[in-house]
């Protein structure tokens, strides 16, 4: 039987593996990819959370849909940024961009 | 009459920028409306003292109107008014006559000048401040009139400004009189914190049941400071003799009328204040006394005639003084009245004299009186009232001084004061047996002066001769029952305080007469056996170069203190919290890595620490 928790641990888990992508990844598109695997951790999260708790309302799912919504237009801003940086500087390794320090 | 007052001081007042913007260019015009101006104010002058004397207006029972002028309710009442009793109406019928003279002798002393108009306006200012300050009826407007005549004597003293000795004097001038108003201003600042008022009236009724006296004592002492400073007082007196760099006319209205005797008005005035002090009292008494006989000893060595006169005003403003300090306030107005006629002509005879030869020095005179027979009689009279001989003014007036420290008890200041009676006699006769008589010594010639000059000096020389009847023991309603202190009195005639001071100033001329009345080696023969002590003299006790050194050694050695705290602990405390800031601001910004990761790292440990001490109670405190 699988009951919430497994649906929380995977998201819990899914998350932390996001995290690590975005935080230690030197590759500006892995760590896109990160945030994504966070944000659909968070996805999870809402959908099993509005299937255990509140069958009769679909407010998570909604909720989910959203995020997706938000992810996709997130992704198209950040690869747009990416792709200029990686134009201008022929890399894309978030530890050379730094130039926003004193 | 007695209420368009006020007006006395507007005439000159609004004369003043009339002659500034409009008539600057037509010298005669800029004269004419001057002594129309000071005129006006003469007559209305005689009309406030006629009326004075008709309405029965008493010292104890004083006209007054004012108008507030600043309010803050419960805090602060300044008024600006008039107080007219016989004190002030005296005073403003002095004033006026001898600003009424001097500006008509001007006009001949200053023909030639380039500054002639401005000569006539600042004339006008000098007396328009002058009458205010006699008028004002409260601490805060006399202030304010005494500044105004401070800073015109600034402007008179300095007149000839392109002569660096003159510029200097000038501002000799002004700033001993800053030091002694601020003095004055401390002590009318007490009297209000005190009182919570400037007016004299509400003041006169306040300060006999006040008890703090220590208090009142300090304010008085303050106050004082005051006409040290104005009335050439020991130890601010030094800038009288400097300020004879001025043009002579304006030494006659200082002397006489508008600077000097400021100082003892406002004794006169605010002598209720120290008539509840006896401390006080003895204080003015002596400094009073000590400046008339050290400058008398001062004058008797000078060689230039208006630095004699100069001394000589000294001495006479600390009989005033003494004649306030023994507690006759009337003697000192009454010496203060007769004073302003003799001195006002024998600073106008000199002028007339300089006028004529250019040379101050009276060793270089001579032979005078058949050059100038109007300028030498009328200098002689005035110098025989200042001697003190009867029947002319200075005698009824320094007898009545002497009388009444003699009646007071004071015998040390009565001595002192007949002892400052033969030295005036001494000097004065000195300089008339030198410069009028005897032989020509540089072969200088003297001419008359034009009729504008001799005009004023003669009549002078008669109130210098018959002022003095007003106030004479033998007539029963004199000075003495006019202006008063307290009670109207009535003075006894002292027959003994008389002869001898008679005696004393007949033996003072004899002496002179004996030095300097004929070709004799003696003068010379005692200032070589005495050289220290004529030295000393000569050098004017040397005060204006302890002064000098006081002010070297202390107030520029406090300077280069104040300096070094200013750079060093000052500045370093604003330097170091500079140096703090941007030594920090250097050090800190290292921790700004630029690196978005690290950025996210740090803000996704925060949100966890905060998430765990949110959760701290569901968790069982396992953290706490």
């Amino acid at each position: 039987m699988i009951t919430l928790n497994h649906y929380l641990a995977l998201g819990g888990l899914l998350f932390c593996i996001g995290l690590f992508g975005a935080l230690a990844k030197r590759n500006a598109v892995a760590v896109l990819m990160g945030i994504e695997l966070m944000l659909n951790a968070v996805n999870i999260n809402l959908v099993a959370f509005n299937h255990f708790l509140e069958p009769a309302r679909v407010t998570g799912q909604v909720f989910a849909i959203f995020v997706i919504v938000v992810a996709a237009a997130e992704v198209a801003v950040g690869l747009a940024l990416v792709l200029n940086i990686y134009r201008r500087r022929l890399d894309s390794n978030v530890d050379d961009l730094d130039w926003l320090r004193w | 009459m007695i209420k368009y007052a006020w007006l006395i001081p507007v005439f000159p007042a609004v004369a003043f920028p009339i002659i500034i913007f409009l008539t600057r260019k037509v010298r005669l015009l800029s004269a004419l409306v001057a002594i129309a101006a000071i005129a006006a104010s003469f007559v209305m002058a005689v009309g406030v003292l006629r009326e004075v004397f008709l309405l029965g207006v008493t010292m104890e029972k004083p006209v007054e109107y004012a108008a507030p002028w600043l309010q803050i309710p419960g805090l602060l009442k300044i008024e600006a008014g008039i107080l007219i009793d016989p004190l002030a109406a005296v005073m403003l019928l002095v004033v006026t006559l001898v600003a009424l003279l001097v500006e008509i002798y001007s006009v001949g002393y200053m023909h030639g000048d380039p500054g002639f108009s401005s000569f006539f306006s600042y004339l006008s200012l000098f007396s328009a401040s002058m009458l205010g300050l006699v008028l004002a009826n409260n601490y805060f407007m006399i202030f304010f009139f005494w500044e105004l005549v401070g800073l015109c004597s600034y402007l008179l003293i300095g007149f000839y400004y392109h002569k660096h000795s003159a510029a200097r004097a000038g501002l000799k001038a002004f700033v001993t009189n800053r030091v002694a108003d601020f003095g004055f201003m401390l002590g009318f600042f007490f009297l209000f914190a005190m009182f919570g008022t400037f007016n004299f009236r509400e003041l006169a009724e306040a300060i006999p049941g006040y008890q703090n006296t220590g208090f009142l004592a300090l304010a008085a002492a303050l106050v004082f400071i005051g006409p040290i400073g104005k009335s050439a007082q020991f130890p601010l007196h030094v800038w009288l003799p400097d300020a004879m760099e001025g043009p002579t006319p304006v030494s006659a209205l200082i002397h006489a009328a508008t600077m000097v005797a400021a100082g003892v008005y406002l004794l006169a005035r605010a002598f209720v204040l120290f008539a509840s002090l006896p401390g006080i009292m003895l204080l003015v008494a002596y400094v009073g006394g000590f400046t008339a006989l050290f400058s008398a000893t001062i004058a008797v060595a000078q060689r230039d005639i208006k630095r004699i006169l100069a001394y000589s005003t000294m001495s006479q403003l600390g009989y005033m003084v003494m004649a306030m300090g023994v507690g006759s306030m009337t003697a000192g107005m009454f010496h203060l009245m007769t004073h302003a006629f003799f001195k006002a002509l024998l600073f106008l005879g000199a002028g007339s004299v300089i006028h004529a030869l250019e040379e101050q020095d009276i060793f270089r005179m001579g032979g005078l009186y058949k050059d100038m027979k109007v300028t030498a009689s009328t200098f002689i009279i005035a110098a025989l009232a200042l001697a003190g001989l009867p029947p002319l003014a200075g005698f009824w007036s320094k007898d009545e001084i002497l009388a009444a420290a003699f009646d007071h008890g004071f015998t040390g200041l009565y001595i002192l004061g007949t002892l400052v009676a033969f030295l005036t006699a001494f000097y004065m006769f000195r300089l008339i047996f030198v410069a009028f008589f005897g032989n020509r010594r540089a072969g200088l010639h003297g001419h008359e002066s034009p009729l504008t000059m001799t005009i004023p000096l003669l009549i002078l020389a008669v109130l210098s001769v018959v002022a003095g009847f007003v106030g004479t023991p033998f007539a029963s309603h004199g000075f003495s029952t006019f202006v008063y202190y307290g009670e109207p009195h009535h003075v006894e005639p002292n027959y003994a305080v008389m002869l001898l001071s008679t005696l004393v100033a007949l033996a003072g001329i004899g002496l002179a007469w004996l030095l300097y009345g004929r070709p004799s080696d003696v003068p010379e023969k005692l200032a070589t056996r005495y050289r220290s002590i004529y030295t000393l003299l000569v050098n004017k006790f040397y005060i204006d170069e302890i002064y000098m050194w006081l002010f070297r050694r202390v107030v520029l050695g406090l300077s280069e203190a104040f300096n070094w705290h200013d750079r060093h602990v000052v500045d370093g405390i604003f330097d170091g919290v500079g140096d703090l800031t941007r030594i920090s601001g250097q050090k800190l910004r290292f921790l700004q890595t630029g690196n978005l990761q690290t950025y996210a790292l740090v803000i996704f440990t925060a949100v966890v620490i905060i998430a765990l001490w949110m959760a701290a109670p569901v968790l069982g405190g396992v953290i706490q």
